[in-house]
């Protein structure tokens, strides 16, 4: 018994086929959106490369791309096909295409709800990559005279500017690494030598944050130095301490930006999948009540189109069967075509010596 | 003799009405774009009305709308003038009030060539508006407890960090000001009185700017305060120093950027009076073309279409002679009643 069995009549199969064609070409519109969304993707990762360890999720984007060159290419032809089916001669021009692109089409939208589940299952990754990246470039924030590092001070600057964030986890990140250059220290004056020596690694560390981490919210002047001593500032009560530093971690406003951006990337690509696959169901209906058409011999009657010709289970075990085929090529079997060398094939060859005996 | 004579048989003067009903189709979208850019202005003025003492003229982005409605107005029934000119039935209903459109679509043109100049013109009074409103700005930014300027701070912080500018004309501005509140300084200590005292105005001035004036391309961590003393920070001279703070004034960074704004305004209105203009000439010559058939029974006989019946300088004097005339008409009637009453 089919799977989805629907009878067509002629004037049916005509309707599906415009139909189709008209979706496809629509389809090829989706696959110029999903190429659009991984360049958007790839463009906003880049932007904020310097502050990743490691551009891994970038597969991503990359995906959405070749996912989507490759929908406008099958979704073309399919609507070249589509518009061929609804007549049965120039149907029989495609006949041979028609199965090997439904079982492209059909592995190319498992690779669109590949990369749909992609977009949701990126966040794990990204959180490790921002901490790594972030604490390195916090680290070299000071280094504006080494090259290759001369411009994380800009871009940590920029990104705590405009995500309004402050350190990696919080603003005390701050506290525990060295952000003045050694460039800018008097190492004459005895309170900077003292600093530097209080620290195992001799390294100027200062309960103090860069001019970036300051909110616009607060209403009083930005307090940067000596935080961890409310007591030195006039005034300075629990309420103005919350509003003074941006309190959110630049990690968690990064992770927060792109979980957002690509979960709607995903929802819209989880769409273009669901529409992918009503097309997909629609060009296998058509290709099944075209060949039936052609094997009932008559262009104007009613065929009948099916997803599957046997139940689930049989074609399962037929398509595993052919593979296992494939595999035993070089192994004797009982196909008669094959010359299998037999008792018979010894004697004749005796037979020949004599012969020749004989002759000499 | 009439002014550009063409000659138009039936597929010339088909052709003549498609093109021009598709350029009036282009005009109606210039229209739209018109208005979309008054439109932009007005929300960019009000957006930061606040640094030009809610004191800015927004008669350039209203004079823009209107204009934009007006011409998407006469453009469409332009286009439905044209369209219907290839069947004569319908085209009977339009011709008489052509003229009187077209003489209305000339003095609209005028209008428009008027508007792009005000919008080059517009500059020179917004730089004095912009002048008093950052200056005044900047004396509120300390009271954010004021209502009413309790925004001032924050609007006059990100205003420097996204225009990358301090002060009106440069960072100094910041040094006459007093831009701490006195809710904040401590009273009992020896160098804030000492500060106060050493003013006239009793007021707490300091050598130090705001944390948004701060570069964020300086190689070294941004120094607000003590700026001018050199001795405060190692290896620091203040005269050299570029990279430490944002170098422009405010006031020139908005009037560059507001500037830039009304000259592409001004550009964009000039093409689309080019457009006007060229749909106006197509107008008449449609019209003409459709008055002077050799055959008026005939749809396929030969016309001549012009841009003007005579000569310029014919066309003025005739003008001039129908506007004296005018003028004189009601005098002619005051003067034939007392003739009639001397007469009698």
């Amino acid at each position: 018994m089919a799977v989805g069995k629907i009878t067509f009549t002629k004037t049916e199969r005509e309707k599906l086929a415009e139909v189709l064609w008209l979706l496809n070409w629509i389809s090829v519109v989706t696959g110029a959106i999903l190429f659009g969304l991984g360049l958007f993707l790839k463009i906003e990762i880049q932007k904020w490369q310097e502050v990743m360890s490691e551009q891994g999720i970038l597969y991503v984007p990359h995906m959405l791309i070749t996912t989507g060159l490759a929908a406008c290419g099958i979704n073309y032809v399919g609507s070249k096909i589509c518009l061929d089916c609804a007549d049965t001669n120039k149907f029989l021009r495609w006949k041979l295409v028609m199965m090997p692109y439904i079982v492209c089409t059909f592995f190319f939208t498992a690779c669109v709800l590949a990369g749909a589940l992609m977009c949701y299952s990126i966040r794990s990754q990204l959180e490790e990559a921002l901490y790594l990246g972030l604490r390195n470039t916090m680290r070299f924030y000071k280094d504006t005279d080494t090259p290759g590092r001369c411009y994380l001070k800009k871009t940590l600057d920029l990104l705590q500017i405009q995500f309004q964030c402050c350190g990696n986890t919080d603003y005390r990140d701050w506290f525990q690494i060295q952000w003045i250059s050694s460039r800018y220290l008097d190492m004459t004056n005895s309170a900077v030598v003292d600093r530097v020596r209080s620290n195992v690694e001799g390294k100027y560390l200062m309960d103090s944050v860069p001019f970036s981490c300051c909110s616009t919210l607060s209403s009083r002047p930005c307090i940067q130095h000596n935080l961890s001593n409310p007591g030195a500032h006039a005034h300075y009560d629990e309420q103005s301490q919350q509003l003074n530093l941006w309190r959110r971690g630049c990690q968690q406003a990064l992770l927060d930006h792109y979980t957002g951006t690509m979960q709607s990337i995903g929802l819209t690509v989880l769409l273009i999948w669901l529409f992918e696959l009503l097309v997909l169901t629609g060009v296998r209906y058509l290709q099944t009540a075209m060949e039936n058409v052609i094997r009932l011999g008559d262009p104007d009657s009613e065929s009948e189109g099916w997803i599957l010709e046997n139940s689930l289970a049989e074609t399962a075990c037929y398509n595993f069967s052919i593979i296992k085929t494939l595999g035993k090529c070089y192994q004797v079997d009982d196909d008669p075509n094959i010359n299998v060398p037999t008792a018979a094939a010894d004697q004749e060859a005796p037979s020949a010596q004599v012969q020749v005996n004989v002759t000499s | 003799m009439a002014l550009l004579v063409v000659k138009f048989d039936l597929k010339k003067r088909v052709k003549l009405a498609q093109t021009v009903w598709f350029m009036y189709w282009f005009a109606v979208l210039a229209g739209i774009l018109v208005l979309s850019l008054g439109l932009f202005f007005k929300i960019e003025l009000r957006k930061r009305s606040e640094l030009m003492d809610n004191n800015e003229s927004h008669f350039l982005p209203n004079v823009l709308i209107a204009m934009g409605l007006i011409a998407c107005g006469i453009n469409a029934f332009g286009g439905k003038v044209c369209y219907d000119s290839l069947d004569p039935t319908k085209f009977a209903k339009w011709k008489p009030m052509l003229k009187t459109f077209l003489v209305f679509c000339m003095g609209f043109n005028a209008l428009l060539i008027a508007t792009a100049l005000l919008c080059f013109v517009m500059r020179i009074p917004f730089q004095f508006t912009l002048a008093e409103g950052l200056k005044n700005g900047m004396k509120f930014y300390k009271d954010t407890d004021t209502p009413g300027r309790c925004y001032m701070k924050r609007t006059l912080d990100l205003m420097q960090m996204e225009f990358r500018c301090c002060g009106n004309d440069n960072y100094r501005d910041w040094f006459e000001i007093q831009w701490v509140s006195n809710r904040y300084l401590d009273f009992s200590a020896k160098e804030v009185k000492d500060r106060i005292g050493s003013n006239v105005d009793g007021q707490y001035l300091m050598d130090g700017v705001p944390f948004s004036c701060c570069n964020p391309s300086s190689p070294r961590p941004c120094i607000q305060y003590q700026m001018t003393n050199n001795s405060a920070h190692y290896s620091y001279d203040h005269y050299t120093e570029e990279l430490n703070v944002w170098r422009r004034g405010c006031r020139e960074a908005l009037l560059s950027y507001y500037g830039g704004i009304m000259n592409t305004i001004g550009a964009l209105v000039l093409l689309v009076t080019m457009l006007e203009v060229a749909v106006t000439v197509g107008l008449q010559y449609v019209d003409t073309s459709l008055s002077t058939l050799a055959n008026p029974e005939d749809m396929e006989s030969e016309s001549e279409g012009f841009l003007l019946e005579k000569t310029v300088k014919e066309t003025f004097t005739d003008i001039m002679a129908k506007m004296k005339a005018m003028g004189k008409g009601a005098k002619v009637e005051e003067g034939g009643e007392e003739g009639v009453a001397t007469v009698s």
